[in-house]
């Protein structure tokens, strides 16, 4: 069995080499598929916040990785038509900076999963499932019949948004932007995991009545933990919409929440990496079956399948045994 | 606006939430027998569809339809059942959502690669077809009418095999303690197979009634599972009950919703920013109903604290 640690090392090494021999050898493509990977494992990090270390099996993250994604839609689609977002009561106007649009993007998602989690955390296990679905649906329906920002047909935004010092229209520069936002937010999430907070809300996982009994309120840990995890899976969907220069609906649909649960499982619940390499292991997935038949969803299916019926602990269990002090 | 236009509208809503509640029966049952989360609950309504669509089409009757739905229906929710749902009673929810996802994707993919991507229609049979006069003069399509009639006698029906039959009581007694009637000598694997098989029929059913109205196509169950399990959240998990009075309550809210609330933004908008104001919001209504009933009463309408 190989040591977690050097197995997160060799995951964060494998995934830059990945794009780097591509940019040596001159193939986007590879490059913006390890962007997406990149990504999406940010958006399954931020909800392993809340699903692995919280165990709150939140089935509506969508919602916020399309508010995230919707946030640099409507900011860059107002600078780039040169219209103000608002006029009255103050002058707000739209912008193609990418930290400004991330920090937008990061409150809102946050404000929303605040908002949601103050009414779903309220209930538990399936009730919990439902309510965050039905909440995530909300805001899908809500974007198809809200005409002013594309509606069904999603917005495009003509040139890829700027950040100081970088070119981010180069596949190499922006996968690295990405990939540093992505190291950054894996140390905030190992440092969260072994903080005081941290533990408490793994601790509210295992056994609530203990937590009370020591004086901590579970309902506030999980509430932020909530809160927190929602913000970070925004910030994954404002880099996306980044990425395809195009937002709509779909990054609002159910199927993006259960693909990052779908991450999170593939890679390992709990696990720092789980969603990095469930990411991967997906996107992988979706190239080579993709290249075989049309209907691959039919093999990821069964593969998952399989997977939660007969392989538990994911890919990372396989190679570096079950967790220490993990329940 | 016509006071005949609201009534028919509240009609639609009528005929909405029951189709509604087929769906929600059977899920509330599962939940509260078995404690599954079925989310390929939507991929059984769909099944029923296809198979009704299938077979009227190629027998041109809409009764042997029907009948191919519910049993195409029965026949995919004992198979998943024994296949892979009996593996998960001993699991936590997430398990459950994840193996039922990836049903999902074998059952969509799956219908997708048997009938193509583009939409089936059934047609609504010749019996039913055109419009009634009702009393007070409103025009109202015959098969619609039939479907709300149909609804209330399966949700009747529903309520009387729970109350009154010996499977019924079987039903009742494996939600409040499945190791005694285990111990009192019930097959439980069998009970639950047969549960699964019911709700299965059920969504297939509905699946089949409303592919007469909209199109039957891949990924048509999916709106309504999210419908269904906002309707279990309000009226409160594993109470029949409960799932009626929710999916009437969403049926109705819905469907007024859209059709009044860009009439009332009329009065104070102009007409296109009232449509679309009103519209967006309509869409958010039922959302909104269910978060009034989770802030004062969390477990359901109907549901045991």
């Amino acid at each position: 069995m190989i040591r977690e640690r050097y197995l997160n090392l060799a995951i964060m090494l494998a995934l830059l080499a990945v794009p780097l021999w591509a940019w040596v050898s001159d193939e986007p493509f590879t490059i913006t598929l390890a962007t997406r990977v990149a990504i999406l494992a940010l958006a399954g990090v931020g909800l392993n916040l809340a699903l692995g270390l919280g165990g709150l099996v939140s089935l509506g993250h969508a919602a916020f990785f399309g508010l995230g994604g919707y946030a640099m839609g409507i900011l860059a689609h107002h600078a780039q038509t040169y219209t103000p977002l608002m006029e009255s009561p103050f002058l707000i106007e739209g912008t193609k900076s990418m930290p400004v649009i991330w920090l937008v993007a990061v409150l809102v998602s946050a404000l929303a999963a605040f908002a949601i989690g103050l009414l779903s955390l309220r209930t538990t296990g399936v009730y919990f499932i439902m309510i965050t679905l039905a909440f995530g649906q909300m805001f899908y329906y809500f974007t198809i019949s809200w005409p002013a920002y594309g509606g069904e047909d999603g917005l495009s935004i003509y040139v890829r948004n700027g950040f100081p010092g970088l070119n981010t229209l180069d596949p190499i520069q922006f996968f690295g932007l990405v990939y540093g936002v992505l190291a950054l937010v894996l140390v905030f999430s190992a440092t969260l995991a072994r903080s005081r907070f941290g533990l408490a809300l793994a601790a509210a996982r295992q056994n609530e009545e203990r937590v009370r009994t020591v004086g901590l309120d579970a309902f506030r840990l999980r509430l932020m933990a909530f809160t927190i995890s929602g913000a970070i899976t925004g910030l994954a969907g404002a880099l996306m919409a980044d990425l395809n220069r195009f937002v709509s609906p779909t990054m609002f649909s159910w199927h993006m929440s259960g693909e990052f649960i779908v991450f999170i499982i593939l890679g390992g619940v709990g696990r720092l990496f789980g969603p990095v390499v469930g990411a991967g292991l997906f996107i992988i997935l979706e190239h080579i079956l993709g290249g075989l038949s049309e209907f691959w969803m039919i093999y990821l299916g069964a593969l998952l399948l399989a997977v939660v019926l007969f392989a538990r602990g994911g890919l990372i269990g396989a190679f570096s045994g079950p967790e220490v002090g993990h329940d | 606006m016509s006071i005949l236009l609201l009534i028919e509208q509240v009609l639609n809503g009528l005929q909405f939430g029951l189709m509604l509640f087929l769906m929600a029966a059977g899920l509330t049952l599962i939940f509260g027998v078995m404690g599954i989360i079925n989310l390929a609950h939507g991929s059984l309504y769909m099944v029923g569809a296809f198979a009704a669509a299938g077979v009227a089409g190629a027998t041109g009757s809409f009764a042997l339809g029907l009948v191919a739905a519910l049993a195409a229906a029965a026949m995919a929710g004992a198979i998943v059942e024994i296949t892979v749902i009996r593996r998960l009673y001993t699991r936590d929810h997430l398990d459950q959502v994840l193996a039922t996802f990836a049903l999902i994707l074998i059952f969509s993919e799956g219908t997708r690669w048997l009938f193509g991507s583009f939409p089936l229609f059934l047609d609504v049979p010749a019996a039913l077809s055109g419009a009634v006069t009702l009393p007070g003069g409103i025009e109202y399509p015959l098969y619609r009418l039939a479907i709300i009639v149909i609804g209330l006698a399966v949700a009747a029906g529903l309520f009387w095999l729970i109350a009154r039959t010996r499977i019924g009581i079987r039903i009742r007694a494996g939600e409040s303690d499945r190791e005694m009637i285990a111990a009192l000598g019930v097959d439980i694997s069998r009970l639950y197979t047969l549960v699964f098989a019911l709700g299965a029929a059920l969504a297939g059913f509905s699946g089949a009634l409303v592919g007469a109205i909209q199109s039957v196509q891949v990924g048509m169950g999916e709106p309504v599972l999210i419908l269904a399990f906002v309707v279990i959240v309000i009226g409160g998990i594993g109470s029949i009950r409960g799932a009626f009075v929710g999916a009437i309550l969403v049926g109705l809210t819905d469907t007024l919703g859209r059709f009044l609330l860009p009439v009332l933004f009329g009065f104070v908008m102009d007409p296109s920013a009232a449509t679309s104001v009103g519209s967006a919001l309509a869409s958010m209504l039922i959302y909104i109903l269910m978060a009034a009933v989770l802030l004062f009463r969390p477990t359901g309408l109907y549901g045991r604290a």
